[in-house]
C-alpha cells in the first residue's frame, strides 16, 4: 500500500491508499461531523454532513469526504464559509424531522442552525441507515430495512424476524441520531400489527 | 399463484440473485401483483433478505404489494388532458367500474390510475388500458371502450 501525501487544514497528512478523506482527517485528530458513519460499517454518504472542500489542480470541490477517496496532492478545508452554510442547511432540514435529537442540536449550536427554520415533519427519522446498515452488515439479521421512497421513506422492522432476535439484541438502539426511542416504537408497531405488507401495500395503493 | 411456477420463473434467471427485479417483474407480470407467498420463496431461493425484497417492492410503481385487477387503466390528467376534459372521463370510469383511482374492483377485473402524462398530448384526454392507448377520449365512449376486456 502506497502512502498518499495531502493535506487537510493546512496540516501535512499521510494516508495510505484507499482510505478516505474522512479517514485521514480523523487519524490526523481533525474532526469531521458526521451523523450515518460508523467504523464498523461500509461508508454509506447518507447525511452529507461530512461534506468538505477539495482543491486539486486549482479546482475546488464540494465532497462527501466519508465516501471520497484520498487523492495525492489535494488540499482539503474541513471548514470553511461555504461549508458551514451547506452544513447548516443540512441540519436544518434534519430538524424538521427530528426537532429534539440532543445530537443535532448540539450541532445546530455549533454551526448556528435554526431548529424552527422549517416546517416542522417529526418522523424522527433522518435515514442515516445506521440500524439498517447495522442490523445486516454486523448482526446479519436484516430485521430491520427501508420501505419506500422519497418523502415517505421509513424503517421498517420484518415481524417474522424482529419477534425471534431484536428483543435480545436492540443494539441499533443507541445507535440512532435523533433518537433511540424511534426504532423502538417503529419494532412495537411491526410486532403488533405483523401484516405489515397488506396494510402497507394497501397505503401506497390508494395513496 | 403457485410455488412451482415461481420456482420455474427463479430457476428461468438461474437462481441468481442478481437477477431479483428481474423474477419479481416476471411475477408481478403474470400474477398482476406480489403475494407475500410469493416474496418468501423467492427470498429463500435466491438467498436475499426480506427486507431487501420489501424495499425494492415498495421503491418501484412497477410492482404491486395488493392485489391488482387483469386490466390496468391509466387515466391521464395531465394539463393538456386536463383541459381537454380528463375529469369528466375519469368521473365516468369511476361510475362504470365503481372504484377510485389507486383502487381495484372486487371480481378483480380492473385497477384505475391516474397518470400525469402519457406524451401524447394532442390526443387527449388519453386513457391506456393494458398498455394500448385510446386517444381523444369522451365520456360517452368510455363504456364501449371498457366493454371490450373482460
Amino acid at each position: 500500500m502506497s502512502e498518499i501525501l495531502l493535506k487537510i487544514d493546512g496540516k501535512e497528512v499521510k494516508a495510505k491508499e484507499g482510505m478516505t478523506v474522512l479517514e485521514a482527517a480523523r487519524s490526523a485528530g481533525i474532526s469531521i461531523p458526521t451523523l450515518c458513519h460508523h467504523e464498523k460499517l461500509e461508508p454509506y454518504g447518507a447525511c452529507r454532513l461530512c461534506i468538505v472542500e477539495v482543491e486539486s489542480r486549482g479546482w475546488t470541490r464540494i465532497v462527501v469526504s466519508c465516501v471520497y477517496p484520498v487523492e495525492k496532492n489535494i488540499i482539503v478545508r474541513t471548514r470553511s464559509e461555504k461549508i458551514d452554510r451547506i452544513r447548516k442547511m443540512i441540519l436544518e432540514l434534519q430538524l424538521a424531522h427530528a426537532p429534539d435529537s440532543f445530537i443535532l442540536q448540539d450541532l445546530a449550536k455549533e454551526y448556528g442552525a435554526d431548529r424552527n427554520r422549517f416546517e416542522k415533519e417529526p418522523s424522527f427519522c433522518i435515514h442515516c441507515g445506521l440500524c439498517v446498515r447495522y442490523c445486516a452488515e454486523v448482526k446479519k439479521k436484516n430485521a430491520v430495512g427501508f420501505v419506500d421512497r422519497g418523502i415517505r421513506k421509513e424503517i421498517c422492522f420484518i415481524p417474522e424476524i424482529a419477534s425471534k432476535e431484536c428483543w435480545n439484541c436492540k443494539e441499533c438502539f443507541p445507535l440512532c441520531p435523533t433518537e433511540a426511542l424511534q426504532a423502538a416504537y417503529v419494532l412495537v408497531e411491526a410486532l403488533i400489527s405483523p401484516t405489515f405488507l397488506q396494510t402497507r401495500g394497501r397505503e401506497i395503493g390508494s395513496g | 399463484m403457485d410455488k412451482d411456477r415461481i420456482d420455474q420463473i427463479i430457476d428461468k434467471h438461474n437462481c441468481d440473485p442478481g437477477y431479483l427485479i428481474q423474477v419479481l417483474l416476471d411475477i408481478q407480470a403474470e400474477n398482476n401483483w406480489l403475494p407475500r407467498e410469493a416474496l418468501e420463496r423467492v427470498a429463500e431461493r435466491l438467498q436475499v433478505p426480506m427486507t431487501r425484497i420489501q424495499h425494492i417492492a415498495t421503491f418501484y410503481k412497477a410492482f404491486s404489494l395488493v392485489p391488482k385487477g387483469r386490466h390496468q387503466i391509466h387515466i391521464c390528467v395531465g394539463t393538456a388532458c386536463h383541459v381537454r376534459g380528463a375529469s369528466r372521463v375519469l368521473d365516468t370510469v369511476e361510475g362504470l367500474t365503481g372504484i377510485k383511482p389507486g383502487e381495484s374492483d372486487l371480481d378483480l377485473k380492473f385497477s384505475l390510475e391516474t397518470v400525469n402524462c402519457l406524451g401524447c398530448c394532442a390526443l387527449g384526454p388519453v386513457v391506456e388500458i393494458d398498455g394500448k392507448t385510446h386517444g381523444k377520449m369522451a365520456p360517452a365512449q368510455t363504456a364501449d371502450v371498457l366493454k371490450n376486456y373482460d
